[in-house]
């Protein structure tokens, strides 16, 4: 599944603008801890989590992963999305929680790993 | 095999400016990107260099990261100057954090800074000195040194 596919299957909220969709879904990683995720996500992985400060950005560009999927209908601070658009780190938004949508996307065909 | 420095910059990093945080290491990470150097080796020195980044705004006043790249390695050494490190040996114990709470919210403190940076170098040595500052020099060495 690739980024744009995502996007509709689960009805997210697109809040990084212009950026590119075609990436494909390598996995995913659900963490709120920013040096937990450092550790354990993987390349190419969505990151699921409740933070929406600028430095998710930072974490991940450097760990490449896919996107970062915001939970619990969190919203990004302004900065966190000026700078994910520099960065060309797309950030996307649910009303589900976690668990919830972790859950959805495992029946989806992807995994943790 | 060229052994020289193809490259080296320094940067200035700002304690406690949370919002600028990241932003010199996904810099570093470009620049050794652009001098071609293999994405692993690349990937790896730019999270060593983030968590150490992260650690001089959480805990320091402030600091210089001094990059350098041959072929053959990159290292960046990060000296700061701010309260050190009381024991070392502690502090790289993965969990052991000193983040405030208002850190912790924010997603820093999980106490897995120093492990990240030990797990994704090649050589790591800590020097500290109490109400001074420490000092962080780190070694990846790019695939073409390994046999
Ligand atoms: N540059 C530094 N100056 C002073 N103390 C430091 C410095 N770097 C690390 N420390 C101390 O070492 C502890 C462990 O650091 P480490 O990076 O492993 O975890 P953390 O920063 O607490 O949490 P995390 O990195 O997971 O967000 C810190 O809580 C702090 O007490
Ligand atoms: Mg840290």
């Amino acid at each position: 599944m690739n980024l744009a596919e995502l996007i509709e299957r689960f009805d997210l909220k697109v809040f990084s603008k212009g950026l590119e969709l075609t990436r494909t879904i390598g996995g995913g990683y659900a963490g709120d801890l920013l040096s937990d995720v450092i550790a354990h996500g993987q390349k190419d992985q969505l990151w699921i989590t409740i933070q929406v400060h600028p430095n998710i950005v930072a974490v991940a560009a450097l760990k490449e992963l896919a996107a970062v999927v915001l939970v619990n209908g969190r919203e990004p601070a302004a900065e966190t999305v000026a700078r994910a658009e520099k960065e060309r780190v797309p950030i996307f938004g649910t009303s589900l929680s976690a668990f919830e949508f972790s859950g959805r996307l495992y029946g989806q065909g992807i995994k943790g790993s | 095999m060229n052994r020289e420095i193809v490259f080296r910059q320094k940067f200035e990093i700002q304690g406690g400016d949370f919002s600028r945080g990241g932003e010199v290491s996904c810099e570093v990470k470009n620049l050794l990107k652009e001098l071609g150097l293999p994405a692993p080796s690349v990937r790896r020195a730019a999270i060593a260099s983030y968590e150490a980044e992260m650690n001089v705004i959480m805990y320091a006043e402030h600091g210089v990261l001094d990059l350098s790249a041959t072929p053959l390695k990159i290292r960046i050494v990060i000296e700061d100057s701010g309260p050190g490190i009381e024991d070392i040996e502690l502090a790289m114990n993965e969990g052991y954090s000193t983040a405030t709470p208002e850190m912790r919210e924010l997603g820093f403190g999980a106490g897995m800074g120093l492990s990240n940076i030990k797990k994704n170098t090649d050589e790591l040595e800590i020097t500290s000195e109490i109400g001074k500052g420490t000092r962080l020099t780190m070694v990846v060495l790019t695939e073409r040194h390994q046999p």
